[in-house]
């Protein structure tokens, strides 16, 4: 089984993740990740859907979203021509002693301290799942307090843009 | 007993005039002030409803106030479900979009069941629900339910109506969505107080469905391939489901059989397609299917899929389907083509324009159709030697085959037949002979106990000039009867065949073959006890009850049933119970598996090609 982004254009309607969401669950399809937002048409949503599955059922559940009413497009996004992010916020245990320590990591992966308290550090870090993986695993051994992470989301590389197109109203 | 007289059923709208007029349904250009409620009922007129089947309650009711005046029928029905099944008959019996009503909570929850029938077997139908108030969604109040979120994965789509400007748009853009592309249905969820509110209606509105994009015509390039297929093909079948019906591809499908000698098959949602009596026609395919309908698939070598969606009841184990065919499917849903088969060519389009590129690409084919004397020899062959019949039975009871055949004998091929599931549906599709499209109703997909009494009722109200007749069994009649009251008092003489083995059959059959004869919670009691007694019972409802235990009499009451015009009439006919459908193919088996009779297997072996 292989990981797809699937990038999929919705219209900003009540409901829609519901429907889509809920398509996945019935096709029993998991869902790795999930991110939605508006776009730069504020009638249009982007959801962003990281699945685990082989093409031919990809295929399948491709199919079934294009049939909703409300879905405009599906594009799946090829993670060699696409820049895919994911944000994580999470809170280590960071003493007087570990403190320097921490910070270090936090330099190195170009992460950001965004809170302090006397006993603990609040990181903010974005990139792609690999990375932030590579940073909870250098944080691990001070003690993960809590960690909070975002669906993934993913842009075509280039100047080419998937949300214009006959297939959209024009806004 | 009383019954409506001819005088009190003329101030019905007579449903021809109401077409007429709705289908030059004037625009309403300057907005004309009324309420939400208002412009539903304006829509319905608009968009050339003749008639709604429903029930009032709360939420719903304000709708009902314009009703009231409206040149719209609307049938009173007993239950939501019968109102949804009765909007499904009505649609599958005339082609147009089945309407029906019902209040918010259980009034809509009540519909859930045809909702999802008619999904399983894509009937136009639109599902008008009340709704509590804006301000109430949420709060659990009285008669609350969450009918969007739970008709989800059962509708093709569905709206929550969020002011009263949208309701004209919203109407129409359900019924563009229940009956283009593949047709299902679409359910319109109204809050009472938008029905409530004050708005202007104007028509007609702008749809506004921007992902909404059935394809209808197909690629000229799949269109060659799959004739070039043809033309190789040593061992074809065209494949045949309610696609081809529903696109009103009848007359194509024959054309193109015609012209390339192809045998056919037609499945259960497509007996009358292609007609019965027709000599290229091999009869049904699948679990209860013909002996030369399964075999012509398992051995084919080109599978012609038109409209069909290799549904497991036709493929019997999947992996050991038609294992040398290639597969042509076209359908005008993408998502079925290579769902559950590979599709070595794989056509999107409407079955109507699928066909006619058919016809014109094998007729330019310089190979021309290919030669398939030896495969019509082998099927030939198969047909006399395992053709559909039934012994009679031995312990002096009726044969439920018998009483079937009869009827479709009798009756003949112009009127409609609507089955309920289980046995009694099988024989009705093997026993009636169907020659002409839309003269077959049941419910395939979902396997509705209980559709048939309220499907032929909605038949009849859209065909009312058409004999109606239900096959029904006894427990499928006792899920639905009560809207026979509602036939009696509407003026809808629909006649009702109960098919009364006294048990439920199919689950018997099974219990039979599968469960060493332990028939557990099977035996109904309307042998033994003749509770409910179904000739009392009809009469109570307003109908004319008549029974049948002989062989010498079926002919007979048939007759008289056929004779009576002016009321329902409800035939219990009771027949024995150890009658099986025959052949069979088991659940989960291969189709080579196939028993023509219990504990015979056709002799496939010595046939290979």
């Amino acid at each position: 089984m292989n990981k797809h982004t699937l990038s999929v254009l919705v219209e900003n309607k009540p409901g829609v993740l519901a429907r889509v969401s809920g398509l996945f669950s019935r096709r029993s399809f998991n869902i790795d990740s999930l991110a939605v937002g508006e776009t730069e048409n504020p009638d249009v949503s982007r959801i962003t859907i990281v699945v685990n599955a082989d093409s031919s059922p990809l295929e399948q559940v491709t199919k079934q979203l294009n049939k909703l009413v409300n879905v405009l497009k599906i594009v799946e996004l090829d993670p060699h021509q696409s820049v895919q992010r994911e944000l994580l916020l999470v809170k280590v245990r960071a003493d007087r002693v570990q403190r320097s320590q921490v910070l270090e990591t936090v330099e190195l992966f170009r992460a950001k301290v965004i809170d302090v308290a006397p006993d603990t550090l609040t990181i903010e870090a974005t990139g792609n799942p690999d990375k932030l993986d590579a940073l909870l695993r250098d944080l691990e051994p001070y003690g993960i307090k809590e960690m909070v992470q975002s669906g993934l989301v993913a842009i075509g590389r280039g100047s080419r843009s998937i949300t214009t197109g006959p297939a959209l109203r024009a806004a | 007993m009383t019954r409506p007289t001819p005088e009190t059923l003329a101030h019905r709208a007579n449903p021809a005039t109401v077409a007429a007029a709705a289908n030059q349904a004037p625009a309403v250009a300057s907005p004309v002030p009324t309420t939400g409620a208002g412009a539903l009922v304006r829509s319905l007129e608009a968009l050339g409803v003749e008639v709604v089947f429903g029930i009032p309650g709360g939420a719903i009711l304000p709708a009902y106030d314009p009703l009231f005046d409206s040149k719209v029928r609307h049938i009173l029905v007993r239950h939501e479900q019968g109102a949804g099944h009765a909007a499904t008959g009505y649609a599958q019996a005339t082609g147009r979009v089945g309407v029906c009503i019902a209040t918010s909570g259980p009034g809509a929850t009540n519909l859930v069941t045809p909702i999802a029938d008619a999904y399983m077997d894509s009937v136009p139908i639109v599902a008008i629900t009340g709704q509590v108030a804006r301000p109430a969604i949420g709060t659990d109040a009285f008669q609350e339910a969450d009918i969007q979120g739970i008709t989800l994965p059962i509708t093709k789509h569905n709206f929550l109506v969020q002011t009263p400007e949208e309701v004209p748009r919203i109407l129409a853009e359900a019924f563009h969505l229940a009956a283009t592309g593949r047709p299902g249905p679409v359910l319109v969820d109204i809050p009472k107080d938008v029905l409530q509110a004050q708005t202007a209606f104007t028509w007609p509105p702008t749809l506004d469905l921007p992902g909404y994009r059935p394809t209808l015509h197909p690629h000229g390039k799949q269109i060659r391939e799959a004739a070039r297929l043809i033309a190789a093909a040593k061992r074809p079948v065209l494949y045949v489901g309610g696609g081809v019906l529903k696109a009103g591809a009848t007359d194509g499908l024959r054309k193109l059989a015609e012209m390339t000698g192809i045998p056919v098959v037609t499945t259960l949602m497509a007996l009358g397609a292609f007609p019965d009596s027709h000599p290229q026609h091999l009869g049904m395919p699948g679990m209860h299917g013909t002996v030369p309908a399964v075999y012509a698939l398992q051995k084919a070598d080109l599978l012609i899929t038109l409209g069909a969606r290799f549904d497991d009841r036709v493929t019997g184990k999947l992996d050991s389907f038609a294992p040398d065919a290639k597969v042509v499917h076209a359908d005008i849903d993408p998502a079925e083509i290579g769902k559950n088969r590979h599709a070595d060519v794989p056509i999107v389009g409407d079955a109507r324009h699928v066909i006619d590129e058919l016809i014109a690409a094998v007729s330019a084919a310089a190979e021309g159709a290919g030669q398939y004397e030896p495969w019509w020899a082998t099927l030939n062959e198969l047909r006399e030697r395992y053709p559909l019949g039934y012994e009679e039975p031995t312990d002096g009871t009726l044969a439920p085959q018998y009483v079937i055949e009869r009827i479709g004998e009798l009756v003949g091929p112009d009127a409609i037949y609507v089955a309920g599931v289980g046995q009694h549906q099988m024989w009705a599709s093997q026993f009636i002979r169907y020659e002409k499209p839309a003269t077959w109703l049941n419910s395939g997909g979902a396997g509705t106990m209980g559709y048939a009494v309220p499907a032929a009722m909605g038949a009849k109200v859209g065909k009312p000039e058409t004999p109606v007749w239900a096959i029904d069994g006894d427990g499928c009649f006792q899920m639905t009867n009560q809207e026979l009251a509602t036939c009696a008092l509407e003026g809808i003489p629909v006649k009702i065949a109960v098919i009364n083995n006294g048990n439920l059959g199919m689950v018997r059959q099974w219990q039979t073959l599968f469960y060493e004869g332990r028939y557990s919670n099977t035996e109904l009691g309307t042998h033994k006890h003749r509770i409910p007694d179904f000739v009392k019972l009809a009469e109570a409802l307003g109908c004319i009850g008549l029974r049948c235990e002989s062989k010498d009499d079926v002919d007979k009451i048939i007759k008289q049933a056929m004779e009576i015009n002016d009321a329902p009439v409800v035939i219990d006919f009771t027949v024995g119970k150890d009658a099986m459908v025959w052949p069979m193919v088991p659940a989960g088996t291969s189709n080579d598996e196939i028993m023509f009779a219990r504990d015979v297997r056709p002799a496939f072996e010595e046939d290979d090609l």
